[in-house]
């Protein structure tokens, strides 16, 4: 078999760049794989080279608050921004309440789902000591029952919380009122009520504004009548995601592919108006045409001096719901495309870690597990 | 030697439902009224009735001990 004709020049930079659109027509999706490997383009080179990868590899941040961070990934592949997402989701390790004591609970809400409840409230602490203090908590063998079940809980790999409220009348209530919240003292029970119990070194990690608690402190979680009261102590240890979603550390992590919107005709007039409508806000912007534009034989602006024309301004901001495909006058003018290399993604925290610095464990974790499998390689090898 | 084995049981047999006793044996055990919630403490063959309002259903009170749940 004669070898493959080699191609003589490299692939010229539009070439690049088509390559890497994921193409978003009215009802199909094209280009969807990824072709940057060896051996898929005859006499080129795409071997994955670390040096290149430092050079084209870019990190954009939009927003970066504690709890919402939003930042592009440009330049890396599928696999590995998906891989981050899912180490978000699933194995960046949090503290959350795992076992519950209930001493008494006359509540109307009925104990397993009390404590199902006090799971899913999401603690945060001193960040030093949740990250270097804690250790993780040994699981007891299905079958250990009673005291010691929990022998080897240490104040480095547990945290003890108590609930302990009781309903009773308010005496000084004015006459006719109905709402509950005054008629009554602690006729709402909140996340707020959960106190810390510290023991052995935990209050040298865990004191002041370090103190574990709810982050949300205003999480109702049972309502109580007089008489009724709620007496739980509760262990918090530290989880992953994939064991229960109360350990994961985000509320949500997200990522979305870079729109490409690619006027490829003028869009005039009214026309762009129109065109500008059919986009969420910002992402078209409406621009005149100039005098020198208008001059350009075949640029398509010939006489049309003044007018308005349509230009993308921030194709980040489109949501690519396609509207603009359905209008006939569009027809050919404009190609959506999605950009395969370029993730927006979007972070949420729960409170417990701030959304930058989760990213960045998950980065650890997955070049831990890099080291892990080389290691094991290694020893086969 | 088995622990399970059969022990000759020594008391006296206790009399059954229909042994009507004289009230005031045994310890008194809080029950909850099922309509004003006041405590009733009853003893053996005390007439099952809130001594509050008359109420004819009373509930046994919450167990004393801790009960263990995963929060899962």
């Amino acid at each position: 078999m004669a070898p493959l004709p080699l191609r003589a020049q490299n692939p010229s930079e539009a070439e690049l760049d088509a390559r890497k659109i994921v193409g978003v027509n009215a009802e199909t999706v094209t280009n969807v794989t990824s072709t940057d490997f060896p051996h898929h383009y005859p006499g080129e080179d795409h071997t994955w080279d670390k040096s290149k990868f430092e050079e084209t590899f870019k990190v954009q941040f939009h927003l970066n608050s504690p709890l919402v961070a939003s930042f592009s990934l440009i330049g890396i592949d599928a696999s590995v921004a998906n891989a981050f997402r899912r180490i978000l989701l699933a194995e960046v390790p949090t503290l959350a309440i795992e076992y519950c004591f209930v001493n008494n609970n006359t509540s109307i809400i009925q104990d397993e789902v009390l404590a199902a409840r006090l799971g899913l409230v999401p603690l945060k602490g001193g960040k030093q000591g949740l990250l270097e203090f804690l250790k993780w908590f040994p699981k007891p063998e299905e079958d250990t029952t009673g005291e010691e079940q929990f022998a080897k809980a240490y104040d480095y790999n547990t945290i003890s919380l108590s609930l302990r409220v009781e309903c009773t009348r308010n005496n000084n209530a004015s006459k006719g009122e109905t709402d509950p919240r005054k008629l009554y003292h602690n006729a709402h029970v909140y996340a707020k009520d959960i106190q810390f119990k510290p023991f052995g070194r935990q209050s040298n990690y865990f004191n002041g504004e370090y103190v574990i608690a709810p982050t949300n402190p205003d999480i109702l979680i049972a309502k109580l009548r007089p008489g009724q009261c709620i007496d739980v102590d509760m262990h918090a240890i530290k989880g992953v995601g994939s064991d229960h979603a109360k350990f994961s550390p985000v509320a949500t992590a997200s990522y979305r592919l870079m729109p490409a919107i690619t006027i490829t005709k003028p869009i005039l007039g009214n026309d762009a108006e129109k065109f500008a409508r059919c986009f969420p806000e910002g992402v078209i912007a409406l621009e005149t045409v100039t005098r020198k534009e208008a001059a350009q034989k075949g640029s398509g602006y010939e006489g049309h001096e003044g007018e308005k024309k349509a230009v993308v301004r921030d194709p980040a901001r489109d949501t690519v719901s396609r509207e603009c495909l359905r209008h006939e006058e569009f027809n050919g003018k404009v190609k959506l495309g999605r950009v395969r290399d370029h993730f927006i993604f979007s972070v949420e925290s729960v409170g417990q870690w701030d959304s930058d610095e989760m990213f960045l464990e998950a980065i650890k974790i997955l070049k831990s597990k890099c080291e892990r499998l080389k290691g094991n390689l290694l020893k086969r090898a | 030697m088995s622990r399970e084995a059969y022990q000759v049981p020594v008391m006296a047999p206790t009399p059954g439902r229909d042994a009507f006793q004289a009230a005031g044996e045994g310890p008194a055990i809080n029950y909850l009224c099922g309509d004003c919630n006041s405590k009733v403490p009853l003893k053996k063959g005390d007439p099952i009735r809130c001594k509050e309002c008359g109420h004819r259903v009373l509930y046994k009170e919450r167990t004393k001990r801790m009960v263990q749940f995963e929060a899962r």
